[in-house]
C-alpha cells in the first residue's frame, strides 16, 4: 500500500490496518504529512501544523496499539478548525485580532477525540470568526476547492472540508452556525454533520453566535461521522447549554435502512430561489433512490422559510456583537497600546484586527440590540425563530426526516460572491433553518453537477441524530455514491 | 431643611452572597488586599471560547434573601447580558438579570415600617482598575486587577419608600441584620461585601409627582450613606430654591471632601443593549427546593425583636442591640432558657459581650449572671471571669474559685477596710468632712483598689457611716 493509499482510507479501514499491525500510527501521519506537503500549497486547507502534537500522539498511539489496547480513534489523524482551542496551539478564529493567541485549555470536543486516540495534524482555515460561506473571509488566505482550485470550498469550515476531501486528514472538526459544516461538506463532496444544539459541548469553541453554534465532524463516510460525533457528545460541566444525553444514542439503529420511513421534502426547499438545475437533478435522483429502498417521499411545508434568513442575520450578528466585545486589545491578541486613550485603543485595535465582514456584523448586531430598535429587530427575529421551530415541529408530525439539497449551488468561483454580501448570505438558505430550530442535520455526497459535488441534506427532529444518520447511511449504501478523495491537479 | 420639601429615596444595594467560589467559575473568592490577579481563570478572564456556568450556592443565597424579604419567585428567570466596554470588564459585557429577575415584590420591616422591595437579582462583579499617578486623567499607566471579576452579587432594589437619610441608613442596617441572620452574606460594608446606592429626589410636600433623581455611588459605610444623603438633599434643595433644575445623573461621594460630585449625566448614560444570555439556559427553579429553603429560614429579625420585647419584657434599647445580631439574640435566649433573669443577661450582653464581639456559651453566661446576681462575686470580678471564660471555655464558677474570687460582704471586714482608707487619705477625709462631698470619689476608688472583691454597695455604706 502506498502512502497515498493510506490517505484515502476511511476510519474503519484504517483502524483495522492499525490493529493488524500492517501500518503504524506514525506511518499514517507520515502519509498524510507527505500528501499535505504536496497538495496543501495548492489547496491551502491548513493555517498551521502541530508536529509536536502529532509526534507525541502517534508515539503514544503506537505504544498503546502494541500493548493491545483499543480505542475508537486510536492512531487516526484529524484536522481542527481554527475556532477550536487546543492548549498551547495558536488559535485565531481566522482573525488577525487573535494572532499569537495560544489558549491554556483544550475544547471539550477536541479533548474527547484526543482521549479516543486521535492525532492532531494541524489547524484548518476558516472564514474570520466563522462568518462566511466560502472561506474567503479568512484574514490569512482563501482555501481552494480540491475538486477545482479556481472554486471555493464553501465555508465557514472550508479548510476542514477541503482537508478531508483532499486526503490531507482522515477526519476534521468544524463548526456550524448557519450551515458552516454542511455547506462546505456539500461543496467538497464529503460527509459533514451538525448535531442538535446542546449535543456537543461548546466549551473551547470561540463563539460566533452562541445560541446557534455547534461543533461537528467532517468524514469520508457516514459511519465515520457517526462514531466521531458520538465520541464528542454528552454533558459537559463546563457548558451549561450542553445536554445530559447518552452519547451512544446518536448510533441507535442508525444502520436500519429507510424501508417504511417517511421522508419529507419541503416545497420551500425543493424549489428554493436560485437552485441550480444540476443540483435539482441530483436531488431528484436521490429521492428516487429512497423510494426504491422503500421509503415514502411526501410533501411537507416550512412556510416561514423566507423569513429565516432575515431572522438569522439579526440574531447571529446580535450575539456576535456581544461575543466579540472581549477582543478589546486589553488582555490578549492584537493590542494598539500606543493609542492616546482607552477608547482609541479599542477603536484602533478592532479596526485593525477585524476584517470587513466581521465589522459589518458587529455593527448590524449592535444596531439590532440598541434601544428603540430592539423590539423591531431582535425581538421580532426571536418570534420568527419560534415560528420556524413550529414549522419543523409541524412537518415532523408527518415525516421522520426532511431531505433537500444542502446548498442551492455547487462550488462557485473565488470572488464570485465577495462583492455582494447578500448573495453570499443566500448560500445558507437551506441550512440555517436547522440552526434556528436547533436541529441535527447532515450533508452527504449525492453525485455531481458539472463534475462538482452536490450535497444531500437530511434534517431530523431534536435529538434525532440517529434518524438523520440512518437516512444518510441508507442513501450512501444504496446509491453507491461515496466521498472520494480529490486528485487535485 | 425646609419643611416644604419631601425627600424620596429608593435604594439599590449590592450584596456579595456567602459563597466559596465565583458566580460563573470555580475561582475562590479572594480577600481584600490579596495580590492582584491571583484568583482568576480562563472564564473570569473572559478568554475566547470559555463559558459561564452558574454557581448554585449563589442562586441559593439569592433565593434565601428573596424569601426572607417576602419576595415572589417567578416560574421563569434568566440571565441577560449588559453590554459595555471597559477594561475592568473582561468579556465586554456583564452577566446580570434584566426583565425576568429571580424575585420580585418583597418588603422589609424597618422599625415597624414596611419598605417595599422591587426585586432581588443575581449578577457578577467587575474587576478593578489601579491607576499609577494621582488622578485618572493624568495617569501614565493603568493596571487591571480581575480578582473581583465574576464575584457574585445580589442586587436588592427597593421602591422609593424612604423619606430621610435616617430612613435610608436604618433600611441598610436592617438589611445587613437580615442578611447576617439568614446567613446569606457577611454584608460587611468596609470589606465591599455590601454597597449601597441611594436614588434621591425631593419634591414639594403634598406633591404626588416624583422629582428628578440622582444616584449616589462609592459609599462604603453607614455613616457615609447618611452624610451623603444629607448633603445631596441639601444640594438639590438649594438648586431648586434658586430656580434651577436637578440634573438626572450619577454622582460620587467624596469621603475626603464630604460632598457629592457629578460622575455621569443621563446624556452620557450608555445603551446597555441588554439581551438574554445565550450561554446560560433559562432557570426553571425547582419549587420543592424553594420551599425547602423557605422552610429552613430562621425567625426574621423584626419578628424576633418584637418577641424579645414581649416575652422577656426587655426595653427597646437593649433589643435594638441584641436583635441586630442573630448570635447575640441566640445567646440571650439560650442563657434565659437555663434560668438566668432576662434583664441581667441583656445588661451583660449589651455592656460586655456586644462591644467585644466575643461570645461565651449561653450556659457560661447564665452561670456568670447568677454568680454576680447572687452576690458571690462582684461585677468587676465578673468581667474578668467573663473574658477568661470566653478565651478558655471554662465555666465561670471554676474560674472564680481558682482566682479565689468571692465578694467581701462581711461588715466587720468592710469596716477594717474602710478605716484603712480613711487613715491613708487624711486630706480627702478632711475635705469631705468640711463639706466638699465630691471627694468621696477619691476615697471610693482607693477602697476598690485595695479590695476589688468588696461588695461595692455595702462597702460604700460602711465608708460613709465611718466618715460620719
Amino acid at each position: 500500500m502506498t502512502g497515498d493509499d493510506l490517505t484515502r482510507l476511511t476510519v474503519k479501514d484504517a483502524l483495522s490496518l492499525l490493529r493488524l499491525g500492517s501500518v503504524s500510527a506514525a506511518d499514517l501521519v507520515t502519509a498524510h504529512v507527505q500528501r499535505i506537503e504536496r497538495l496543501d500549497p495548492h489547496v491551502k486547507a491548513f493555517l498551521r501544523f502541530t508536529p509536536e502534537l502529532w509526534e507525541r500522539q502517534a508515539a503514544e498511539a503506537d505504544r498503546l496499539i502494541r500493548q493491545g489496547e483499543s480505542r475508537p480513534l486510536l492512531g487516526i489523524p484529524i484536522a481542527v478548525k481554527d475556532v477550536l482551542c487546543v492548549t498551547g496551539v495558536e488559535t485565531t478564529a481566522g482573525s488577525q485580532i487573535l494572532k499569537g493567541f495560544k489558549p491554556p485549555y483544550t475544547a471539550t470536543a477536541v479533548q474527547r477525540l484526543f482521549e479516543a486516540g486521535a492525532l492532531m495534524l494541524g489547524v484548518t482555515n476558516c472564514d474570520e470568526f466563522a462568518m462566511g460561506s466560502s472561506t474567503e473571509n479568512s484574514s490569512y488566505f482563501p482555501t481552494r476547492n480540491p475538486w477545482d482550485l479556481t472554486r471555493v470550498p464553501g465555508g465557514s469550515s472550508g479548510g476542514s472540508a477541503a482537508a478531508v476531501a483532499a486526503g490531507e486528514a482522515m477526519l476534521a472538526l468544524g463548526t456550524d452556525t448557519g450551515g458552516s459544516i454542511r455547506q462546505p461538506a456539500a461543496l467538497c463532496g464529503v460527509v459533514g454533520m451538525k448535531p442538535t444544539y446542546g449535543r456537543v459541548s461548546r466549551y473551547g469553541l470561540i463563539a460566533f453566535a452562541s445560541s446557534l453554534d455547534q461543533i461537528g465532524p467532517f468524514a469520508r463516510c457516514v459511519d465515520d461521522a457517526a462514531i466521531t460525533l458520538s465520541l464528542m457528545s454528552g454533558l459537559d460541566p463546563l457548558d451549561a447549554t450542553s445536554a445530559d444525553r447518552a452519547p451512544m444514542e446518536v448510533l441507535n439503529n442508525f444502520n436500519a435502512g429507510v424501508r417504511g420511513m417517511r421522508l419529507g421534502v419541503p416545497r420551500e426547499y425543493y424549489d428554493v430561489k436560485g437552485i441550480e438545475p444540476g443540483v435539482k437533478t441530483a436531488i431528484d435522483a436521490a429521492l428516487a433512490t429512497f423510494r426504491m429502498q422503500g421509503a415514502e417521499i411526501i410533501d411537507v411545508s416550512l412556510p416561514h422559510t423566507d423569513y429565516g434568513l432575515a431572522a438569522y442575520y439579526i440574531i447571529a450578528p446580535a450575539e456576535c456583537s456581544s461575543n466579540l466585545a472581549r477582543f478589546d486589545g486589553v488582555k490578549y491578541g492584537l493590542s494598539e497600546v500606543d493609542a492616546p486613550n482607552i477608547t482609541d485603543q479599542y477603536l484602533e485595535t478592532r479596526r485593525k484586527g477585524f476584517g470587513g465582514e466581521v465589522r459589518r456584523r458587529v455593527m448590524l448586531g449592535t444596531y439590532a440590540l440598541s434601544t428603540g430598535y430592539y423590539d423591531a429587530y431582535y425581538l421580532k427575529a426571536q418570534k420568527v425563530r419560534t415560528l420556524i421551530k413550529r414549522d419543523f415541529d409541524a412537518a415532523f408530525k408527518n415525516c421522520d426526516a426532511i431531505v433537500s439539497a444542502t446548498s442551492p449551488t455547487v462550488a462557485f468561483p473565488l470572488g464570485a460572491k465577495t462583492k455582494e454580501p447578500l448573495s453570499m448570505y443566500l448560500c445558507d438558505v437551506l441550512t440555517l433553518g436547522g440552526n434556528l430550530a436547533g436541529l441535527p442535520g447532515i450533508s452527504v455526497p449525492c453525485g455531481t453537477s458539472g463534475d462538482l459535488p452536490v450535497g444531500l441534506q437530511v434534517l431530523a427532529p431534536q435529538w434525532g441524530e440517529n434518524v438523520a444518520l440512518r437516512v444518510a447511511r441508507a442513501y450512501e449504501e444504496a446509491s453507491g455514491v461515496t466521498a472520494q478523495v480529490a486528485g487535485v491537479v | 431643611m425646609s419643611s416644604r420639601w419631601e425627600v424620596v429615596i429608593g435604594m439599590e444595594v449590592h450584596v456579595q452572597p456567602r459563597t466559596r467560589s465565583k458566580m460563573f467559575c470555580g475561582c475562590a473568592i479572594g480577600e481584600l488586599g490579596d495580590a492582584p490577579n491571583t484568583h482568576v481563570c480562563e472564564v473570569c478572564l473572559g478568554l475566547p471560547g470559555v463559558l459561564p456556568v452558574p454557581n448554585k450556592a449563589a442562586v441559593e443565597a439569592c433565593l434565601k434573601t428573596a424569601l426572607a424579604l417576602g419576595c415572589e419567585i417567578p416560574r421563569h428567570t434568566k440571565f441577560d447580558r449588559k453590554n459595555y466596554m471597559y477594561p475592568d470588564l473582561p468579556k465586554g459585557y456583564q452577566i446580570s438579570q434584566y426583565d425576568l429577575p429571580m424575585s420580585i415584590n418583597g418588603r422589609l420591616d424597618v422599625g415597624g415600617r414596611q419598605v417595599r422591595i422591587r426585586r432581588v437579582h443575581l449578577e457578577e462583579d467587575t474587576g478593578k482598575l489601579v491607576h499609577a499617578g494621582d488622578k485618572l486623567h493624568k495617569a501614565w499607566e493603568s493596571y487591571v486587577d480581575l480578582n473581583r471579576a465574576g464575584v457574585p452579587l445580589m442586587e436588592i432594589v427597593s421602591e422609593p419608600d424612604l423619606r430621610s437619610a435616617d430612613d435610608a441608613r436604618d433600611y441598610a442596617m436592617e438589611l445587613r441584620t437580615l442578611l447576617r441572620t439568614i446567613g446569606a452574606s457577611e454584608a460587611d460594608m468596609e470589606k465591599g461585601q455590601m454597597r449601597a446606592e441611594p436614588n434621591i429626589s425631593i419634591r414639594r410636600q403634598g406633591s404626588e409627582e416624583l422629582g428628578v433623581k440622582t444616584e449616589l455611588k462609592n459609599i462604603n459605610s453607614f455613616r457615609a450613606l447618611h452624610r451623603a444623603i444629607l448633603f445631596e438633599v441639601e444640594r438639590q434643595r438649594e438648586v431648586l430654591e434658586a430656580g434651577g433644575k436637578v440634573e438626572q445623573e450619577t454622582r460620587g461621594w467624596s469621603e475626603a471632601e464630604q460632598r457629592t460630585f457629578p460622575q455621569r449625566s443621563k446624556e452620557q448614560a450608555e445603551d446597555y443593549r441588554y439581551f438574554p444570555e445565550p450561554d446560560i439556559p433559562p432557570l426553571e427553579l425547582d419549587r420543592d427546593w424553594i420551599e425547602m429553603i423557605r422552610g429552613a429560614l430562621p425567625e426574621m429579625p423584626s419578628v424576633r425583636r418584637e418577641r424579645l420585647i414581649r416575652t422577656h419584657g426587655l426595653p427597646a434599647s437593649d433589643v435594638a442591640v441584641i436583635g441586630a445580631d442573630r448570635e447575640l439574640a441566640d445567646l440571650l435566649e439560650g442563657a434565659v432558657a437555663t434560668g438566668a433573669p432576662a434583664k441581667q443577661v441583656a445588661n451583660w450582653i449589651v455592656g460586655e459581650v456586644a462591644p467585644t464581639g466575643k461570645l461565651p456559651s449561653a450556659q457560661n453566661l447564665a452561670e456568670l449572671v447568677t454568680l454576680v446576681g447572687d452576690g458571690t462575686i462582684t461585677r468587676d470580678q465578673g468581667r474578668e471571669v467573663l473574658l477568661e471564660s470566653v478565651e478558655t471555655g471554662r465555666t465561670p464558677a471554676e474560674i472564680a474559685a481558682e482566682h479565689g474570687f468571692r465578694q467581701m460582704s462581711d461588715e466587720t471586714e468592710l469596716r477594717v477596710l474602710a478605716q484603712a482608707v480613711i487613715d491613708a487619705n487624711p486630706k480627702a477625709v478632711a475635705d469631705y468632712r468640711s463639706g466638699k462631698t465630691q471627694v468621696i470619689g477619691v476615697l471610693i476608688r482607693d477602697l476598690r483598689a485595695r479590695a476589688r472583691q468588696a461588695n461595692p454597695k455595702l462597702a460604700n455604706e460602711v465608708l460613709l457611716k465611718l466618715l460620719g
